[in-house]
């Protein structure tokens, strides 16, 4: 189908010989096509990418004059007493939430989609956790800051005054479960989506044949579901952990880093260096760790998954 | 095929696979029947089994869904009791409709400058994702040029590529781009359009490839043999075939503008250009402690659109959303 679709393609002509579309054969219409769309990303992909990277060498601040200090941003890094923190509570929040984002979004995928037999609730309970991912992020974080409220109008205050406890400072006390939790509660419907995707593309005959093996339940999931979920797995792993390291959205707006740092990730202090104390520059180097990091990640997937399967996961 | 774990007895009218549709005798009888050849404690564990999965679901979703009602009781009582069982009605939550926020001695924008506000960027971020992607995936989906697989490439890297690493390198482009044209590319709505669709567009553009590629060959033949150039063809005769694409990739373009924080907190400095997202933040920081009602007011006031979208959105344009999750942020 697709050979003779590019034989056709191959064979075409531009229809008729004036001198409109002479011109137009003369000048290549595809670029015309792809020219809004590569002015976009260059100007708000590749300049920025490179601008970091010479960022990172300038002592910028807010008087915004260039002034190259070579590497010395890099040294002032290395020194940097809460760089360590940082790094950690980057570590722990990613690892952590990403753990969520897999086996919780496999969890409810095997649910909505296997077990659950009636596809009407599996899909309204699919819905349902996609919600938290439409929502506004303010409006989303808002939710969170009211559940975590530090005085008795809190959510889980609420329970605790109902076992007769005294209300808890959640935010102050557990800054990195809250934060984890509410970047987990949105991510784990990226796994659910893919995994339910996948789930449903595996042929009936190959559950029914471990039935009539004996398989239980469980022996299906275990034999039959989870080897064939290998590459969404994998892609799911990769991508979440591409897109943890850089978000700091919702960490802004529930604890703003605090208490102390303690919930402060790479990509907000990078963030805060910059647009909370002006300095640039510093912050541009901080940030340069994150996106070369980003960089080797999205090629490494390339190489790993292969385009054309990559193609396949993402519809 | 509803088959139960304890399934020990061979089943007493086993149903061939491709009968099962045209026999389908009323729900009610045949669950009955299912569980008949089981004794009584068996038949139990039977529907204990069958329900668990349905009782899992329920208490892990449960924190979503007291979330979110809480949001709706809180805007609409004065007094809630456990947080969203309204005690007293009240609509004095909602009072920014009509009248500007005041906090003291500030007073915040109207409500109605903000909506405007919002509608605008979310509405030019739509405008601009459709347009350049439905341009962009006609080219990556028709033609054969050199360069095209490494484009595509690009385009699944970069909608990857987590733009926000980019903030600090981002507001320097913007900088520079108002120095050189005198345009206002900061602290205005339409500079942060810009970004913002630009971060988007290598996603909408992969999504409505896959729409381009569906239409056959033929469609866009014929329209060369009636004689129309490229750029005729892909707006009077290919574009009209991918409307629901044009639909799906239009929906969550204005969601995500609509949703749009850290770049609109980042970039825009003043009241004037404030939208919903700037404003709820805003009164977070200040009503919270006073009063919740009326934040959740607002709030819910902002997730209308999310709300129309769920409550009309179809299971076809729920498959839509695989690639465009973007990230576990």
């Amino acid at each position: 189908m697709r050979a003779a679709v590019e034989q056709r393609a191959r064979a075409y002509r531009a229809p008729l010989n004036t001198p409109r579309t002479r011109l137009l054969r003369r000048f290549p219409t595809h670029w015309l096509f792809l020219l809004p769309m590569l002015l976009l990303v260059v100007v708000f992909f590749f300049v920025p990418v490179i601008l970091n990277l010479i960022l990172a060498f300038t002592d910028m601040t807010l008087s915004l004059r260039w002034e190259f200090v070579g590497l010395k941003n890099y040294v002032k890094f290395l020194q940097d007493p809460l760089i360590p923190q940082i790094a950690k509570n980057t570590l722990v929040y990613v690892s952590a939430t990403l753990s969520i984002n897999v086996i919780f979004g496999l969890f409810l995928a095997l649910l909505t989609t296997y077990f659950v037999k009636r596809e009407n609730v599996g899909l309204a309970f699919r819905s349902l956790w996609l919600l938290p991912r439409m929502t506004p992020p303010v409006v989303y974080a808002l939710l969170w800051i009211w559940m975590t409220d530090p005085t008795e109008y809190g959510l889980l205050n609420m329970m605790l005054q109902a076992f007769g406890l005294p209300p808890l400072s959640w935010r102050t006390e557990y800054p990195m479960a809250t934060i984890i939790l509410v970047n987990g509660m949105v991510g784990a419907s990226f796994g659910m989506i893919i995994f339910s995707a996948a789930i449903k593309s595996i042929p009936v005959d190959y559950i029914r044949a471990a039935k009539v093996d004996g398989a239980s339940d469980l022996g299906v999931v275990r034999w039959v579901i989870l080897p064939l979920l290998k590459w969404p797995l994998m892609f799911v792993t990769t991508w979440q952990t591409l897109s943890l390291l850089a978000s700091y959205e919702y960490i802004l707006l529930v604890t703003q880093g605090g208490p102390n740092h303690r919930s402060e990730v790479w990509s907000l202090y990078a963030y805060y260096k910059a647009f909370a104390s002006g300095q640039y520059g510093y912050g541009a180097a901080i940030a340069m760790v994150l996106v070369a990091v980003a960089v080797i990640i999205a090629l490494l997937m390339l190489r790993i998954f292969g385009f054309r399967r990559l193609m396949e996961l993402m519809r | 095929m509803r088959a139960s774990s304890s399934n020990s007895t061979p089943n007493p009218n086993p149903t061939p696979v491709g009968a099962a549709a045209v026999e389908a005798p009323p729900r009610r009888r045949k669950r009955k029947r299912e569980y008949a050849h089981l004794t009584r404690f068996a038949r139990t564990k039977a529907r204990l089994y069958a329900a668990l999965p349905y009782v899992l679901l329920a208490i892990v979703s449960l924190p979503i869904v007291v979330m979110y009602s809480w949001l709706l009781m809180n805007s609409f009582s004065k007094k809630t009791l456990f947080g969203f069982i309204p005690q007293e009605l009240t609509l004095n939550n909602w009072r920014f409709l009509w009248e500007p926020l005041r906090i003291g001695t500030s007073v915040h924008p109207s409500i109605w400058t903000v909506t405007g506000n919002t509608l605008l960027f979310a509405g030019g971020v739509t405008v601009l994702i459709v347009l350049i992607s439905t341009l962009a995936g006609f080219a990556l989906s028709r033609f054969d040029f050199r360069g095209r697989q490494s484009i595509m490439q690009l385009t699944i890297l970069l909608h990857a590529f987590p733009g926000v690493t980019l903030m600090i390198a981002i507001f320097f482009v913007l900088l520079y781009l108002m120095k050189f044209t005198g345009l206002p590319f900061l602290n205005s709505l339409w500079g942060v359009v810009l970004v913002k669709a630009a971060l988007e567009i290598p996603w909408s553009a992969w999504i409505i490839k896959g729409f381009f590629d569906a239409i056959p060959w033929e469609v866009e033949w014929s329209a060369y043999v009636d004689g129309c150039n490229r750029f005729q063809a892909w707006y009077k005769v290919i574009l009209p075939q991918i409307r629901p694409g044009i639909a799906a990739i239009a929906i969550f373009s204005f969601l995500a503008g609509w949703g749009e924080f850290i770049f609109l907190y980042t970039f825009i400095f003043s009241e004037a250009f404030y939208t919903l997202s700037l404003y709820l933040n805003s009164i977070i920081g200040e009503f919270q402690v006073v009063e919740y009602g009326v934040v959740a007011a607002v709030a819910l006031f902002y997730m209308i659109p999310v709300i129309v979208f769920f409550i009309f959105t179809q299971k076809g344009l729920m498959q839509v959303t695989v690639g465009g999750l973007k990230g576990g942020r």
